[in-house]
């Protein structure tokens, strides 16, 4: 027991002492909450527009008025001519236009129709997309108001509600996708490299001729990382809650033991890393490659699985934070129990295991 | 308790390369013993096998009568080994690093103090500072301490003095007698001939093979031919011309002159002088000395080409 604790107090000088693992520790996960929380945000707020106002009377002057109001737009130009749109696109500030036709309230009034035709800058397809349905949506709204008092027959309304996230933040998905992205980093990349840099060094030389067993130098070199790791998990949720508001909704004492079994099956796939690596060099391009970029990209955290390609469907199940990513977003979004997230669970258990076996039988008790 | 080591037909290849062929090597308890050769001869190799850190192709050894690959647990807590690269943690101080191994061994500095108390009062002073800004010779003598600490038996030290100053080699060999004293087996490989001297006895190893093993004077008194210096102004031209006269036996550049030995037992030294002289060369200075380890190993070195 003197041994482990003689080991994790070295390993905690290491990392105290190292500028760079301490900025992955503790700058990283602060910084990418920040930058997807605020920078990348998918939330439509204060969209430019302008309008071309053909008919100016006063059922286009309270639409205006309803779409500014929505707080989704804002009306930064009026437009005289739809010679001009092109030019108000191109100069960038303006994703929209609204165009209303000659005489648009009195037809409306005596013919129950008026036309109004949309202009958007798709350069950004999605954001394009996203733009108009909001504002169709709230024209939508306009028309059902404006028609209440008429007599209308049947006419079939459909009112939506965004179940787990009403109003649509996006930052309720990225949360969890850090949280994985995260403790993927800490712990895989942090324990790969640490480990590889004793065989750098040579320091794994002398660790090997001494007494300690494989056990005891895997269990020295994981431990310190599984704290800092939890440490980062609660300030991952904890942030969220009260930076973003994103709820906790189910047992957050289930969400810490989920997050501590992601954590080892991490750690187990950092040091069967450093079983292959030699050089803190390979270790983090390892993790880089072989974590990262599936961590970030397959695992649904950015890019919903059900659209991919089918052999990348097929690939993401085999990816740890896909399935961590669904129990995360059960649990905090859905407050659902364990009996709902029971299948994932197992699945990670499994990964963990197959992980622990192989690093155990590959890691080596001599140089070669 | 015998503390000697016992190597019975060890080889070792590394794919294609045979880094070890056959060695057979007896180390008594308590010596003082040298592996002497130039780089890549082995003494690395040969290390890591006793040092339980490789497994041999063939052959077999013991260490205190256990046997290196089967006892290889029971040989971790009874050997002490510095490798040839610093290989302490540099980013731990000096006291840190010391009560790391401390730890690792299940033992405490306190406890250790006298084995380890004549090198530690000369690094003491630094004892706060990273491992990382000592100087070549104090990382040594921290990691000698490192090795000492839980009391080994059998010490291995690869290449401890190398890229150490003079004075520093001085010392840490006059730390090893004194841990010789102490009962301790000490197996140390080193470059340096001239540090052969300082052992009790010496292995002579190139290319994977053991060419001697014998005591430094022994070694010496061996060297059966007259050994000449020859300085002038251009070594190197006199070195290739020498190469050419036809009684040379052999001739090495050493430091500042070259070292000479002629095929014939009986010879004046003037026929050497003159045809020097006939080919240019100026300032001629031609002395009989003693042979050195140096001198041995290539003496033998060559005979062991020429056999090949």
């Amino acid at each position: 027991m003197n041994r482990f604790f003689g080991f994790l107090k070295k390993e905690f000088y290491h990392i105290f002492r190292d500028k760079r693992s301490m900025l992955i520790l503790f700058g990283m996960p602060i910084v990418q909450i920040m930058l997807f929380g605020y920078v990348i945000n998918t939330d439509l707020k204060d969209v430019k527009m302008a309008v071309l106002d053909h008919s100016k009377d006063e059922y286009t002057a309270e639409m205006i008025n309803k779409i500014t109001s929505s707080g989704y737009f804002q009306l930064i130009d009026n437009l005289e001519s739809i010679d001009e749109a092109d030019a108000v696109f191109r100069k960038g500030d303006v994703k929209l236009i609204l165009v209303f036709e000659p005489d648009f309230g009195k037809k409306l009034i005596k013919d129950s129709k008026g036309s109004i035709q949309i202009l958007t800058d798709a350069s950004d397809p999605n954001m394009a997309n996203l733009e108009v349905s909001y504002l169709q949506g709230i024209l939508q709204n306009y028309n059902i108001e404006i028609n209440k008092e008429k007599q209308m027959g049947t006419a079939i309304q459909a009112k939506s509600r965004m179940y787990f996230n009403s109003n649509l933040e996006s930052v309720f998905m990225f949360v969890p996708g850090i949280m994985a992205t995260i403790l993927m980093l800490v712990s895989a990349m942090m324990t790969s490299i640490s480990i590889a840099r004793e065989k750098e060094l040579g320091t794994m030389e002398i660790l090997l001729v001494s007494p300690l067993n494989p056990l005891q130098i895997i269990l020295g070199k994981v431990t310190p990382y599984l704290a800092l790791s939890f440490i980062n998990a609660l300030v991952i949720v904890g942030m969220g809650y009260f930076v973003f508001g994103v709820p906790v909704l189910g047992s957050f004492v289930l969400l810490m033991a989920e997050s501590i079994l992601f954590i080892f099956l991490a750690l187990s796939i950092g040091i069967f890393i450093s079983t292959v690596a030699k050089s803190q060099q390979v270790a983090m391009m390892l993790s880089m490659f072989v974590l990262m970029l599936p961590t970030i990209i397959l695992s649904g955290f950015i890019f919903p699985i059900r659209n991919m390609p089918l052999p990348l469907q097929v690939i993401s199940n085999i990816i740890p934070p896909k399935w961590f990513i669904v129990i995360l977003k059960n649990i905090m979004l859905k407050g659902v129990g364990f009996e709902y997230v029971w299948k994932e669970t197992l699945i990670l258990l499994a990964m963990t295991m197959g992980f622990i076996g192989l690093s155990l039988k590959k890691f080596k008790i001599r140089l070669q | 308790m015998n503390a000697g080591i016992r190597i019975e037909n060890l080889s070792k290849k590394y794919g294609n390369v045979q880094a070890l062929k056959s060695i057979n090597l007896d180390i008594n308890s308590g010596e003082l013993f040298g592996l002497i050769g130039p780089d890549g001869a082995g003494k690395t190799t040969l290390f890591r096998l006793l040092a339980t850190l490789l497994l041999p192709d063939v052959g077999s050894a013991q260490m205190c009568d256990i046997d290196i690959v089967g006892g290889y647990k029971q040989i971790r807590n009874l050997l002490g080994y510095m490798p040839g690269k610093f290989s302490l943690y540099q980013d731990l101080s000096v006291i840190e690093n010391l009560e790391f191994f401390a730890t690792v061994f299940d033992t405490r500095i306190e406890d250790n103090m006298d084995m380890i108390h004549d090198i530690w009062v000369q690094i003491e002073p630094f004892k706060d500072r990273l491992a990382g800004n000592l100087s070549g010779g104090m990382k040594q003598k921290l990691a000698l301490c490192c090795a000492l600490i839980h009391q080994p038996k059998v010490l291995l030290l690869d290449e401890p003095t190398t890229g150490v100053d003079a004075v520093s080699r001085s010392e840490f060999w006059q730390m090893l007698k004194s841990l010789k004293s102490k009962g301790i087996t000490i197996v140390v490989a080193t470059p340096y001939m001239d540090e052969a001297n300082l052992c009790e006895r010496v292995a002579l190893i190139k290319d994977g093979e053991i060419l001697q093993v014998n005591t430094p004077q022994e070694i010496v008194g061996q060297f059966e031919r007259n050994l000449y210096t020859i300085k002038s102004e251009d070594n190197y031209q006199s070195l290739l011309d020498l190469r050419e006269f036809e009684f040379t036996n052999s001739v090495f550049l050493f430091g500042q002159s070259l070292h000479y030995t002629d095929v014939r037992k009986e010879f004046s030294l003037e026929e050497v002088n003159s045809y020097l002289k006939h080919k240019g060369r100026l300032h001629l200075e031609i002395e009989q000395i003693k042979p050195g380890i140096e001198d041995c190993f290539m003496a033998l070195s060559t005979k062991n080409d020429g056999h090949e």
